[in-house]
């Protein structure tokens, strides 16, 4: 197997405050990984890292040659005025003028995440699967091999998490893609992750997840 | 009415302003800056009452305040956590300013009205191709970046996660506001220039679901406003300004309530 991924001695300090302390890790292509830890561990600290954010304080990490990254972040403001349709917000990093391929290519994301139908629906309007779900189909614009979510499930009802599990299941199997899961939800993270990172006081452990047996609030 | 050259002057600068005002009006909106414009086109009120005290033209006072103005009250706001108050004390300060230079410059008070409240009737011909001009200039400036201004308006987080320079475009943005600010208040002036900018494109917001149609209803809706307010305003001899507001304003209350109306049921 190759690595998609692999990060050496990387340590991230804000101010005086350490994160996390030459940490060392590797993904390999097609993994699906949950990044797991308690709250304030630095996880999404280490996911701005990667995605290009925010730079360490010491070491580095490397992508492999043909990895693409996509990223969907933790937190986004949308509140329930927002007027932008599910379909304009997905194609928001797209040229006013579209080509008949950007087109295309949206309405195919739109099948593949289920958005289909709700293209039209606002987003202030949208459930927050539906909006989460939007959130992965605009990252899925760009066309990555690699996808990184941020806490995704984190404020979905238990009928939504499993929507937007299967889907990023199906973007591993179908697409073969690498997937990097960032969650507290132990459970949810056995069901449907194959490893796990488990970061907590500023150093990381890596297994499976069947074997994953720390356990935090 | 078109028979008469100022009425013609007044329609085309109308025109161009109610364009730019409603096309940048999108992202005042998108972007939450409604407030921001309005303390631009107090300071901008101070630069047009320095420029009578100085013998220039209001509008290149205008200018000069609401460009300055924006690099710094821009600044403040994404730095500041009391900003809405810090930004409160910098209004009243500038129209503190503004009303001494008016003093001060014992001009007639004709000269006041006309920069609070607007005077698009009476305006020269020079007058109208420098409107005009600073309009195409600022529609250049949003095209320019239309893009990741788009996508940083309406999705803060997502362009920031794809690299884009929110602060660099929040800065070309704050110039092109305050150019929009400074020509919006040649027509509907400084008290009521965020009537331009906030009301149609707020109205938009309700009627489009995506970014060019909030553009065309934004747009259409202020050409609607000064189009109608300079006819109104002809045929009764009141005010101009007293009309668009009207109109935007009663735009904007018959879309919001029918579309409460529309959520209960
Ligand atoms: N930009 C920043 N400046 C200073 N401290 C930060 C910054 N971002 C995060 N932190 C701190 O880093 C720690 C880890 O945060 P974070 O990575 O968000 O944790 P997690 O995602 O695991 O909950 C927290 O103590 C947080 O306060
Ligand atoms: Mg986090």
């Amino acid at each position: 197997m190759s690595k998609a991924l692999q990060v050496v001695d990387l340590s991230m300090k804000f101010d005086d405050q350490e994160i996390f302390k030459k940490i060392n890790f590797s993904l390999e292509t097609g993994s699906m990984t949950a990044l797991l830890g308690p709250n304030g561990a630095g996880k999404t600290t280490l996911v701005r890292i990667l995605i290009g954010m925010l730079s360490p304080s010491h070491g580095y990490f490397e992508l492999a040659d043909d990895v693409k990254v996509g990223y969907v972040p933790q937190f986004r403001n949308i509140d329930p005025d927002y007027p932008l349709s599910i379909k304009s917000f997905i194609e928001l990093n797209t040229p006013f003028w579209k080509s008949q391929k950007v087109k295309d290519q949206v309405n195919h994301i739109l099948q593949e995440t289920h958005l289909k139908g709700l293209a039209d629906t606002r987003m202030g309007e949208a459930s927050g699967g539906q909006k989460q779900r939007a959130y992965l189909a605009q990252a899925l614009l760009d066309q990555p091999n690699f996808i990184i979510l941020d806490e995704a499930t984190a404020s979905l009802d238990p009928k939504a998490k499993e929507e937007l599990m299967s889907l990023i299941a199906h973007l591993n199997h179908e697409h073969k893609m690498t997937v990097l899961f960032v969650t507290h939800d132990i459970p949810l993270a056995k069901r449907y992750m194959k490893d796990y990172l488990y970061l907590s006081d500023g150093t990381v452990s890596q297994g499976k997840m069947e074997d994953f047996k720390e356990s935090f609030n | 009415m078109f028979v008469y050259e100022f009425m013609r002057n007044a329609f085309w600068a109308a025109t161009f302003i109610a364009i730019t005002c409603g096309v940048v009006g999108v992202y005042v909106v998108a972007r939450n800056f409604s407030f921001l414009a309005h303390t631009l086109s107090e300071i901008g009120f101070a630069g047009a009452a320095f420029a009578i005290l100085m013998g220039l033209k209001p509008l290149t006072g205008m200018l000069i305040f609401a460009l300055l103005g924006s690099i710094g009250v821009g600044e403040l706001s994404m730095q500041t956590e009391q900003k809405e108050s810090s930004i409160s004390a910098i209004s009243a300060f500038f129209v503190g300013l503004g009303i001494l230079f008016l003093s001060l410059s014992s001009s007639s008070s004709s000269y006041a009205t006309n920069i609070l409240f607007g005077s698009i009737i009476g305006v020269s011909r020079s007058s109208v191709y420098q409107l005009v001009g600073l309009s195409v200039v600022v529609l250049l400036i949003i095209f320019a970046i239309q893009r990741p201004l788009n996508y940083d308006s309406f999705d803060h987080i997502g362009a920031a996660a794809h690299h884009i320079n929110t602060g660099f475009i929040g800065v070309v943005f704050l110039v092109a506001l305050a150019m929009a600010v400074s020509i919006g208040s040649q027509m509907v002036g400084s008290m009521l220039v965020f009537v331009l900018l906030t009301m149609p494109s707020s109205t938009a917001r309700y009627l489009g679901k995506s970014i060019p149609s909030m553009l065309a209803w934004s747009v259409g809706l202020a050409l609607l406003g000064v189009w109608a307010g300079l006819c109104l305003g002809y045929i009764t001899n009141w005010p101009v300004t007293f009309f668009i507001s009207v109109i935007e304003v009663t735009a904007y209350l018959l879309v919001y309530f029918t579309q409460a109306i529309k959520k209960r049921a």
